[in-house]
């Protein structure tokens, strides 16, 4: 299994600085020549945002993002008219109806700006399962389409489709409908070779045998009972803080080690869970 | 039983596919005929003849969620390897399950003599003896005394089915409740610039009509842990009932039982199929009646379901009487964490109704700091009576 569209785009993606495992290249690589949206699943911090970074490098495409939260409406991810410009149009100029509700009064919002694009830009709506269900059902006309409907001008259709990646971790359950339409690929977190050549694609002045230890003490920490596990942009922000202390070796100093686990354990109770005899511990096992 | 055989005379590969789509729907995946056709152009986009491309296009393309994901390599393999092996999931499993304990469902939540719903399902089983047998070790037995009285309210033919009904009656009112606190209000914090500008055309641009816009209130929703161990036997029925009703009048409402696991029977109790709840709910009830440990069941809970179960603006209702053999601590400290993600949690104990009682059990005194309210419900009015309780929270 070293060769294929899905292999051709992996080393793609790996020459950018994305290491991708090959189900999730296969997941991209039908999203591109399917036009279908991909949906990727799984916990926090495994690099799903990212993906979509590297796959728009990779295409040399414009990057556009929806950011979801919980109240996320219309108005805010597809259009809305700019009232105050309307108001003074219609006091300044005495502008007729036809011309308030043109192209001139519209606020392209990220959805309706990815489908006006003329070349096929990335689409990223990330954390969908953030957004409450009715925003859902909305996506899900414009995702089967790629059309948008504004009543006061009629239905846009999209020039060039967008390649849309939506990312979520389980705050809730997403509807079948949206699973239906989407591909699918669950991001976990990497294993350790997999994540060894992350660090070593991000992090290249580290030397071999502290990327080792870093990595380990990481694997390791995830197996512990964490209330957030750390992940792979954890696990670079403590090697990058490592490197930036000059540590070479983890068991030297051991303080400043500790000191610069608050790049990894993000809640007090999992600093508590991880005090020094744990991580010496740990570190004695990965050394 | 169980082994998909592969079609030896299958023609072509679209045959095969529809074969494999079946076998994977078989397994519990919710698949339509769509896929079908979605997999045959998936296998377009790659090289079909390399069985590793094909599995990983047809999984990137045909699984629906984070379990289908774990389970899709093995059904893979089974169909297309024909390697013997048997379906995995839950499908099979409970029809089996079915046929050996169909009346349990009925039992716990329908009065006596009363079955006229699940009529279907008296296949031949062994499901009387088993719930007899589980009966045999309810109660612990230096509260048998008090029990008994109220037991013997219970189980009268008619206060029973006032119970049911007042139950009922209670999961709709708090919906209603809920449902009322929509009302649009007159003043809203947004100026509502679309409709202000569409009605001033109508007085040549004037905005006169103001017009606001607010978020409308989101309802509660509530999760429901229910306690079916021996201890809570006597009540389960009426209680399972409550929950029922709660999960019939609210799409949102999610529900767990839980004695010494955790399960969850949101999908059971809103199946409309009755006979199929019944062998759903009896396969989950295995153990009904058993020991407790409330503890490790909400552990388990804040473990699994709680991510996805629980906002802030989720109540979580637990109904248990507390006894619990599992230690008091890991007890609060799964209350704890499950206080960090709800609303709010409300503790339903059918034993608080008593005059005698306080919580002094080890398991209910530890719980008790994380609780936003412990209420009784041992009778009839005492579930009425807490329909002003919630509209308070």
């Amino acid at each position: 299994m070293t060769t294929g569209p899905h292999i051709e785009l992996k080393q793609a993606l790996g020459r950018i600085g994305y290491v991708a495992d090959d189900s999730l290249a296969m997941a991209l690589h039908l999203a591109l020549s399917l036009g279908r949206p991909l949906l990727l699943e799984g916990p926090a911090g495994v690099g799903k945002t990212e993906v979509a970074k590297a796959l728009t490098e990779h295409l040399g495409t414009r990057l556009i993002r929806l950011q979801c939260y919980e109240g996320l409406d219309a108005s805010h991810a597809i259009y809305e008219w700019n009232y105050q410009r309307q108001l003074l149009a219609i006091r300044a100029d005495q502008a007729a109806e036809e011309e308030l509700f043109s192209d001139k009064f519209l606020l392209r919002r990220p959805l309706l700006e990815a489908i006006t694009q003329d070349t096929p830009p990335v689409l990223l709506i990330d954390e969908i399962d953030r957004a409450d269900e009715e925003f859902e059902a909305y996506l899900l006309e414009i995702l089967s389409d790629f059309q948008i409907t504004i009543p006061e001008v009629g239905t846009i259709a999209a020039k060039a489709r967008p390649v849309v990646i939506l990312t979520a971790n389980g705050t809730r359950d997403l509807s079948d409908a949206l699973r239906r339409r989407c591909l699918y690929s669950y991001v976990d977190y990497p294993d350790r070779e997999t994540e060894l050549a992350i660090l070593a694609k991000r992090g290249p002045e580290i030397e071999a045998r502290l990327a080792r230890q870093i990595v380990g003490v990481v694997q390791a920490l995830r197996r512990e009972e964490l209330e957030k596990k750390p992940g792979i942009a954890e696990m670079l922000d403590w090697s990058a803080a490592l490197a930036g202390l000059g540590i070479n070796d983890l068991t030297e100093d051991r303080t400043a080690v500790q000191a610069t686990l608050v790049c990894l354990l993000k809640t007090a109770a999992d600093r508590d869970a991880a005090p020094a005899e744990v991580m010496d511990r740990i570190i004695g096992k990965v050394a | 039983m169980g082994v998909t055989r592969f079609p030896s005379r299958a023609d072509g590969l679209a045959d095969r596919m529809t074969g494999f789509i079946a076998h994977l729907r078989m397994n519990g995946m919710k698949l339509g005929p769509g896929e079908t056709q979605d997999a045959l152009a998936a296998l377009g986009a790659v090289n079909a003849t390399d069985p590793g491309q094909a599995r990983l296009a047809l999984k990137a393309l045909i699984v629906p969620d984070a379990e289908g994901w774990r389970q899709f390599d093995d059904l893979f393999d089974a169909y297309w390897f024909n390697s013997g092996k048997t379906r995995t999931g839950t499908e099979n499993a409970h029809v089996r399950v079915q046929s050996a304990r169909p009346t349990l469902w009925r039992q716990h939540l329908e009065a006596p003599g009363e079955g006229a719903e699940s009529d279907g399902d008296t296949t031949p089983g062994s499901g009387e003896g088993e719930a007899e047998g589980i009966d045999g070790r309810l109660i612990a037995s230096r509260t048998d005394n008090l029990r008994k009285r109220d037991l013997r309210e219970l189980m009268d033919e008619d206060s029973l089915r006032a119970a049911e009904q007042a139950a009922q009656d209670l999961a709709r009112a708090i919906r209603d409740r809920r449902s009322r606190r929509r009302r649009q209000a007159r003043r809203g914090e947004m100026p509502d610039l679309r409709r202000i500008l569409r009605a001033s055309l109508a007085r040549g641009g004037e905005p006169l009509d103001l017009f606001r816009k607010r978020r409308p209130e989101r309802p509660m929703r509530i999760v429901a842990l229910c306690d079916v161990s021996g201890s809570m036997q006597l009540y389960a029925r009426v209680f399972l009932a409550f929950v029922k009703g709660l999960i019939d009048v609210d799409t949102t409402a999610d529900a767990y039982l839980f004695h010494t696991r955790l399960m969850r029977v949101t999908p059971a109790l809103r199946d409309h199929d009755t006979l199929r709840a019944a062998g759903r709910l009896s396969l989950m009830a295995e153990g009904f009646g058993g020991g407790t440990d409330i503890g490790a069941a909400l552990g388990e809970f804040a473990e699994t379901y709680a991510a996805r179960a629980l906002t802030r603006r989720t109540v979580v209702i637990i109904l248990s009487d507390g006894y619990c053999t599992g230690a008091p601590e890991r007890l609060a400290e799964a209350l704890a964490r499950i206080r960090r993600k709800a609303g709010r949690i409300v503790w339903l104990n059918p034993l608080l109704g008593w005059k005698a009682y306080a919580p002094v059990a080890a398991a209910m005194a530890a719980a008790l700091p994380h609780l936003d309210a412990h209420l009784p419900a041992n009778t009839i009015e005492a579930l009425a009576a807490l329909e002003p309780e919630f509209a308070r929270l």
